[in-house]
């Protein structure tokens, strides 16, 4: 940040925004570099808790192993697209089911949706990858070059041998964490130990490589260089915040009515603000809370904990800034306005606050949407078919006219088996009484004529079905038939419905 | 070119002299970086126009000596080589050895659909329908010259009344009327009668002159009741399946003036693996014997 003091900065946003330029001003503001400082509390060591936790999951969870059998990966969690399978600890999905990872992202939409309505962005400010690795490489950053105000004087001083080692040691730090975050995503879609040695090694293939390369570099710009950049301008999340957020909703706010006027600590008349800019200087994305709810604002918090420690020195009451509503504050803004600064006024104007109304027509939709989409979700997996049959029709010739008069439809019958067993179904017809059933190569059958065909495990197994109508048999243009596969035991596993097609009668 | 060139009074940037309906256009110049990148571009053009055939000269090959077609190529034969081990299994094998192995089946299968979409599809149809006119269908089960794995291939190498294959299939039918071998009265009868074959008649009396006409000119090929004759290549008369129509005009025209369809030989032309793939992949669509 420049010597300009923050609010300055920020007053002179709005003329820069407007399309009007000033003699002289330009219509791009160039991006002030923002030096957040160190701050402790409560909600930094929520977030410091969230950040172990998401960072610990990412990094671990390809090494957990999940044992399936002989001839199948055994990692937990792996996308292996060249087998083109989903494995997630016990659940194997297809391609043709990635309707189940649609329906997560739903899933995840909506829940986003409802945690704003009720207490803002706390994705944002907690659990985003962008929030995470930003908040890591910052850690980095200090442990490096230090705090805030030596950050800033370091950036100032001349290039010396000093300042080119410690710039080179974060640099290579954040590197170092970008490679491993790259090679983690890596990890999610390659055997976790194979690729870890082959990437080391420089055994493994360019694609790997290219990806890895790729993640690296997003991580090392996007959580080392761009960061608030990618929330303010990159992120489309923030533009619709506003459709999700309501007055009911727990926002990061500044509770005005108190705080103002800003004054020393020791002038009469003045509020509780005693302008020190300490929540200024911890804001990652270089925002002053006090001008209210800006698209900036992330609701990462930690204002509030700088805030507190403030209020702790000068024996005042914490709470300058805290998650609130914008009714209790409207409400307490009323309640207060008459009062001069001081105790009464504060309290009076806490007084005034209600409970939050976390049961409000939207977050009740939000909720209903969740409950209807994982019910739905979990109706659609739990009737999830492990063995399917799909029949395509002959298209060329759509039928085949035979010597002796009659009429033959082919079909090309797919099962896939989705269970590591092998196992044989009987094939059998609804069909009008007269239609024969042939399949190509097949010579099997069960006791009761019905041809038996066996399946590959974790397979798909391909066969020629003809059917045949006898010259006396009178059958429509267009006639349904469905086939079905039954189990040793003769009920039915799977069903798929075609049509046998014919000449006009 | 404005001798004087005028600085906007607000932004105190020059103008480029242009000037609409009072609005003057500022001389605003790329940033350096754009402008770099503007080059850089240019540079990339020219090298590339050195390094790879940009122009429209013959033998103008580039420093490279890089060859769309000789790339193609070479990517072919990097494919036939892949093939080649599976290839050479196919050419050593009998199609019925193919047919009874299941790895080699599948190969052949894959292989003789795109074989035949390529080679047989233009008279046979996609799937081998057949068309109107004398190109047969290869799913049904009526064959001319026979449906087994050997008959199929045989036809497929040597094609049917091919000229330049001794081996072809051969046969000839009269051209009975042409000739004057029969008078129109009698191939009226005679189609008569081989419509009564398959129950069709509609003049039984000439159906019944024409039996005496079939004993005597027809039945040495076509057999005495038209059961026909794979030998020659006589289509069978008395079923359902007529390659060239089975209306009474189309039975007239046959027997007046013959058919004779032609195929060609494919032994010289394909790859004998691949001859050995269409095999196994015709006598899968439905008909094989």
């Amino acid at each position: 940040m420049s010597e300009m003091k923050a609010p300055d900065r920020l007053k002179a946003q709005p003329a820069a925004a407007t399309p009007t330029p000033a003699a002289g001003q330009p219509l791009y503001a160039n991006r002030q570099k923002v030096y957040p400082k160190a701050v402790r509390g409560p909600v930094r060591r929520a977030k410091w808790a969230v950040l172990a936790l998401c960072l610990g999951l990412y990094y671990l969870v390809p090494w957990l192993r999940w044992d399936r059998g002989p001839g199948v990966p055994d990692q937990a969690v792996l996308v292996d697209m060249a087998n083109a399978r989903l494995f997630f600890l016990w659940i194997e999905l297809w391609p043709q089911e990635i309707y189940f990872l649609a329906g997560a992202l739903i899933l995840g939409a909506i829940a986003l949706f409802a945690v704003s309505s009720l207490f803002g962005r706390l994705w944002c400010g907690f659990t985003c990858p962008q929030t995470v690795w930003t908040d890591l490489f910052m850690w980095v950053e200090r442990l490096i070059e230090g705090d805030r105000v030596e950050r800033m004087r370091l950036d100032k001083a001349p290039w010396t041998a000093a300042k080119w080692a410690r710039k080179t040691a974060k640099h290579a730090a954040w590197l170092v964490i970008a490679a491993a975050t790259g090679g983690a995503w890596i990890m999610y879609f390659n055997d976790a130990p194979t690729v870890t040695r082959e990437i080391l090694t420089g055994a493994a293939s360019a694609k790997v490589y290219f990806f890895f390369g790729l993640f690296t570099a997003t991580t090392y710009v996007l959580a080392g260089w761009a960061r608030e950049q990618v929330c303010t301008y990159m992120c489309p999340w923030p533009r619709f915040q506003a459709a999700m957020l309501d007055e009911h909703s727990l926002v990061v706010s500044y509770r005005a009515w108190r705080g103002e006027p800003r004054g020393k600590a020791k002038a009469k008349g003045v509020g509780d603000c005693v302008d020190c800019m300490a929540c200024v200087q911890v804001c990652p994305t270089g925002i002053d809370i006090r001008d209210g709810l800006q698209i900036e604002c992330i609701g990462c918090g930690l204002c509030i904990d700088a805030c507190d420690q403030i209020m702790d020195r000068l024996g005042r009451p914490r709470g300058l800034i805290a998650f609130e509503t914008l009714t209790n504050l409207a409400a307490s803004e009323a309640a207060a306005a008459k009062l001069p600064p001081g105790p009464e006024r504060l309290a009076c104007g806490m007084a005034a606050r209600a409970a939050p109304r976390f049961l409000r027509p939207r977050t009740i939709l939000y909720a209903g949407m969740l409950s209807v989409v994982a019910l739905a979700m979990l109706g659609a997996f739990l009737m999830r078919e492990t063995l399917t049959v799909t029949a395509i029709r002959d298209r060329a010739p759509i039928f085949v006219r035979l010597s002796d008069g009659g009429v033959r439809n082919g079909y090309t019958l797919k099962i896939a088996n989705k269970t590591h067993e092998a196992a044989s179904f009987a094939l059998a017809l609804d069909a009008p009484a007269g239609l024969r059933l042939v399949v190509q190569d097949v010579a099997a059958s069960d006791a009761e004529g019905r041809p038996l065909l066996p399946t590959r495990p974790d397979g798909l197994a391909q066969y020629r079905v003809f059917l045949t109508a006898p010259p006396g048999l009178r059958l429509p243009e267009s006639t349904p038939v469905t086939f079905r596969l039954l189990d040793a035991r003769g009920h039915v596993v799977a069903r798929e419905g075609s049509v046998f097609l014919g000449p006009k009668p | 070119m404005p001798t004087k060139i005028e600085k906007d009074q607000i932004t105190g940037t020059e103008t480029t002299g242009h000037e609409w309906d009072g609005i003057k256009e500022l001389n605003t110049p790329l940033p350096r970086w754009w402008l770099m990148v503007f080059y850089a571009t240019i540079a990339f053009a020219l090298l590339w126009m050195i390094l790879y055939p940009s122009l429209p000269i013959p033998g103008a090959t580039g420093l490279t000596g890089w060859i769309a077609r000789e790339a193609v190529t070479g990517d072919m034969q990097a494919h036939q080589a892949r093939l080649e081990p599976m290839m050479a299994r196919l050419r050593a094998a009998t199609p019925e050895q193919i047919a009874a192995d299941p790895e080699l089946r599948a190969f052949a299968l894959a292989g003789g659909r795109a074989a035949f979409a390529n080679t047989c599809a233009g008279c046979h149809g996609a799937g081998g329908q057949g068309a109107p006119g004398g190109f047969p269908s290869l799913a049904d089960d009526d064959w001319l010259w026979g449906g087994s794995l050997d008959a199929i291939r045989t036809t497929i190498a040597h094609g049917i009344r091919t000229p330049e294959d001794e081996e072809a299939r051969q046969s000839q039918m009269p051209r009975f009327l042409a000739d004057g071998m029969l008078t129109a009265a009698q191939v009226n009868d005679v189609a008569e009668h081989v419509l009564s074959l398959s129950g069709r008649a509609t003049d039984e009396a000439a159906a019944a002159r024409g039996a005496a006409v079939f004993a005597e000119n027809c039945a040495s090929c076509h057999g005495e009741r038209g059961e026909g004759n794979r030998e020659l290549g006589a289509p069978r008369l008395s079923d359902h399946v007529w390659l060239y129509g089975g209306d009474k005009a189309s039975i007239v025209r046959s027997i007046s003036y013959a058919r004779s369809g032609v195929m060609p030989a494919w032994q010289g032309r394909l790859d004998p693996a691949v001859i050995n793939m269409l095999t196994v992949y015709v006598h899968a669509l439905g008909g094989g014997e």
